[in-house]
């Protein structure tokens, strides 16, 4: 996932060196998150066992790990694809809440204040509503037309936020897209309440996958964002020097000899498509987009070149651990992700916007 | 689909239920006279000093209760989920976002909810429309007793005295019927595909208790804080390996024994490798009325079949 660090023209204001230094710090996140994940659970499992475990995983090895039947699928079938799916939903949204705040120019730009998420919840809703997909199977199948509902509802809310930010005239400030962006999820969330008013027979199905649906997590649902994954990452990141050239301003891209319009719109599906994957596997889950980039920035610099790849490391290992929380502090009861999120991550952000003004200033 | 959405809701039904099931006074039964109730009548504090001609119940159960103990004649609406008897009065009126225009628009004599939701109670109150506060019980004694309070108040008393033994009696018969076992089986009872469960302390669980079943879920609420509706996880659920799964979610969320049985992880349980997984009505399942005898006795047949 790491992009290759060629020298390019760029308004790295940080040392190459030190950004190497964070991008080591962001795989061993991954790591520790990932080793975490697998270790702890609502039902402890031995260490060992796990290791040997997951060492037969690779073809052609076949240890005696001491774990039971049971225990063995409760770690390969239960907990090893959350594990994987919240690093995945969390660097994702990390990445395309970045993304978003290079294209926009705008420090607030994230997935749910766009109204990004809000139009790929509508979407979904509106699937699993008018029952345009399958049956859904919460542990299963989910439709197979929800995440490109969700896709189509991520992109007619992402335009929408643009056009009427864009309705004060061509200088867009942070603060009128924004409200665009709060205009444009609260109508499309009332939409979706609609919906879901007017099918109360489905309403149960909508509500469970609104809650998050890490808590039912599989490898059906890690194949699905998978792909989508894939294709937002390797978009953004191979965009991260225009990305740095679009802060500067349009004009000065142009005479890079850049496309700055065409950056722009590339980047913007790339990382609606990025969110509209996440939300259709996850559901709502706020605060990575915004808090992960940002705290990037504090720590790394301002350069994208840094943000995005560590964005993906630290949201996805962010995500991972705050979904650990989720399933391990209720003992064998289950925690609504979107709390721990907000709960761990509203805290840790503002003590690192503070301790950066500290040393700013 | 009359359904709790989220724990939390269930969880305010049933302190409500708790409050309202200690607060309601056995009803001071009216001197009968072949059958023919004398009115006035008290049901806790609510007093109708007439028959209630023109009834809305915003409640499937209430519903059902009424239809059953030969109120049906004097019922006027019912809310869009009362969807039995197939003959009940349905409307518009809905018992999730009661309308209390909507419902005075009906000029009723009797209003009977579920639920006091965004203060309807107090609105009725004020237009002085009777209301009776019909809540989920806590077990079949609180059914039996709330089945004699829609009687007092619709004048069916003798009815629903006769409903609340016939049901008694039936129940108790079917449980008898199913053969003993020596290792009591554990159940999971599933309410949405996010393992959202009931644990002993519920309506629910007091009837598989009769069974003499143990309840996987009871672990993961072991102090009541969730009211008897937690959400298990996967890992504790699979870990738990229960010998039976009910589902109470096969209309609303369409969970089959297949859908159950494909989901990842799921096939070292017990109950899925021996097809011990039932699917049970969503609404007999959460409606505890007249039709508590029909998901006593799903239950019955289900353990009946399990090898002992």
């Amino acid at each position: 996932m790491t992009p290759t660090l060629r020298a390019t023209r760029s308004v790295t204001l940080k040392p190459a060196g030190l950004r190497a230094g964070w991008l080591a710090g962001g795989v061993v996140a991954v790591l520790v998150a990932l080793i975490a994940g697998l270790a702890l659970g609502s039902v402890p499992l031995p260490p060992g066992g796990v290791a040997i475990e997951l060492l037969n995983l690779i073809p052609g090895v076949d240890l005696h790990s001491g774990l039971t039947e049971r225990e063995a699928a409760i770690l390969t079938e239960l907990r090893l694809p959350r594990v994987v799916l919240g690093l995945l939903v969390g660097g994702l949204l990390a990445l395309a809440g970045a993304a978003y705040q290079g294209v926009f120019r705008n420090p607030l730009a994230d997935p749910h204040l766009l109204g990004v998420a809000a139009g790929a919840g509508l979407g979904v809703t509106a699937v699993i509503a008018l029952r345009a997909g399958a049956p859904g199977d919460a542990t299963a199948n989910l439709p197979v037309g929800v995440p490109a509902a969700a896709f189509a509802g991520a992109l007619l809310a992402v335009a929408l936020t643009w056009l009427l930010g864009a309705a004060g005239g061509r200088d867009r400030s942070p603060a009128t897209l924004i409200l665009a962006g709060v205009a444009v999820s609260s109508f499309l969330a009332a939409g979706q309440t609609y919906l879901m008013q007017q099918n109360v027979e489905t309403l149960r199905e909508v509500y469970s996958w609104l809650l998050g649906r890490l808590a039912t997590a599989g490898w059906h649902d890690v194949l699905i964002v998978l792909p989508y994954a894939v294709v937002t990452a390797v978009i953004v990141l191979a965009q991260r020097r225009e990305l740095d050239v679009l802060t500067v301003g349009d004009e000065e891209a142009s005479g890079l000899g850049l496309h700055p319009q065409r950056s722009r719109y590339l980047l913007i599906v790339a990382a609606s498509l990025g969110t509209a994957a996440a939300v259709s596997v996850s559901g709502l889950i706020g605060f990575v987009g915004i808090i992960v980039p940002h705290t990037m920035r504090l720590l790394a610099g301002p350069s994208y070149r840094s943000i995005l790849p560590l964005s993906v490391l630290f949201g996805g290992a962010f995500l991972a651990l705050a979904d650990l929380l989720a399933r391990t502090a209720g003992g064998q009861a289950e925690i609504p992700i979107g709390v721990v999120t907000a709960f761990f991550g509203a805290p840790f952000f503002i003590v690192v916007l503070r301790r950066s003004r500290a040393s700013t200033s | 689909m009359k359904r709790v959405l989220t724990a939390a809701l269930a969880a305010t039904t049933l302190l409500l239920a708790g409050a309202c099931g200690d607060a309601a006074e056995p009803a001071t039964t009216a001197p009968t006279s072949a059958g023919a109730a004398a009115y006035p009548v008290t049901v806790g504090d609510l007093t109708l000093d007439s028959k209630p001609e023109k009834i809305v119940s915003l409640s499937s159960t209430a519903t059902e209760v009424l239809f059953a103990i030969g109120a049906g004649p004097q019922v006027t609406a019912v809310d869009d989920q009362s969807t039995y008897p197939a003959d009940a009065p349905r409307t518009d009126l809905s018992g999730y976002k009661p309308n209390a225009e909507a419902i005075a628009a009906k000029d009723p004599d009797l209003v009977i909810l579920a639920n006091d939701i965004d203060k309807i109670v107090s609105q009725l109150d004020q237009l002085k429309i009777p209301v009776f506060l019909a809540p989920a019980t806590a077990d079949l004694d609180g059914t039996y007793q709330q089945i004699g309070q829609l009687g007092t108040l619709t004048g069916h008393k003798t009815e629903a005295d006769a409903l609340n033994t016939r049901m008694a009696a039936d129940i108790d018969k079917i449980v008898k019927d199913v053969p003993a076992r020596a290792t009591p089986l554990s159940y999971y009872y599933e309410l949405d595909p996010t393992f959202y469960s009931v644990t002993s302390k519920t309506f629910i669980g007091s009837i598989f208790a009769k069974f003499g079943m143990t309840n996987v879920a009871d672990a993961a609420d072991p102090d009541g804080a969730k009211g008897g509706y937690p959400q298990l996880s996967q890992e504790a659920l699979v870990k738990s390996d229960p010998d039976m799964i009910f589902l109470a979610d096969s209309k609303c969320c369409k969970q089959t024994p297949q859908t159950v049985a494909a989901r990842t992880g799921w096939s070292t349980i017990t109950a899925v490798k021996s097809n011990q997984i039932h699917a049970l009505d969503d609404d007999i399942a959460s409606r505890w009325g007249p039709r508590t005898v029909d998901l006593v006795r799903a239950i019955a047949d289900a353990v009946a079949k399990v090898p002992a």
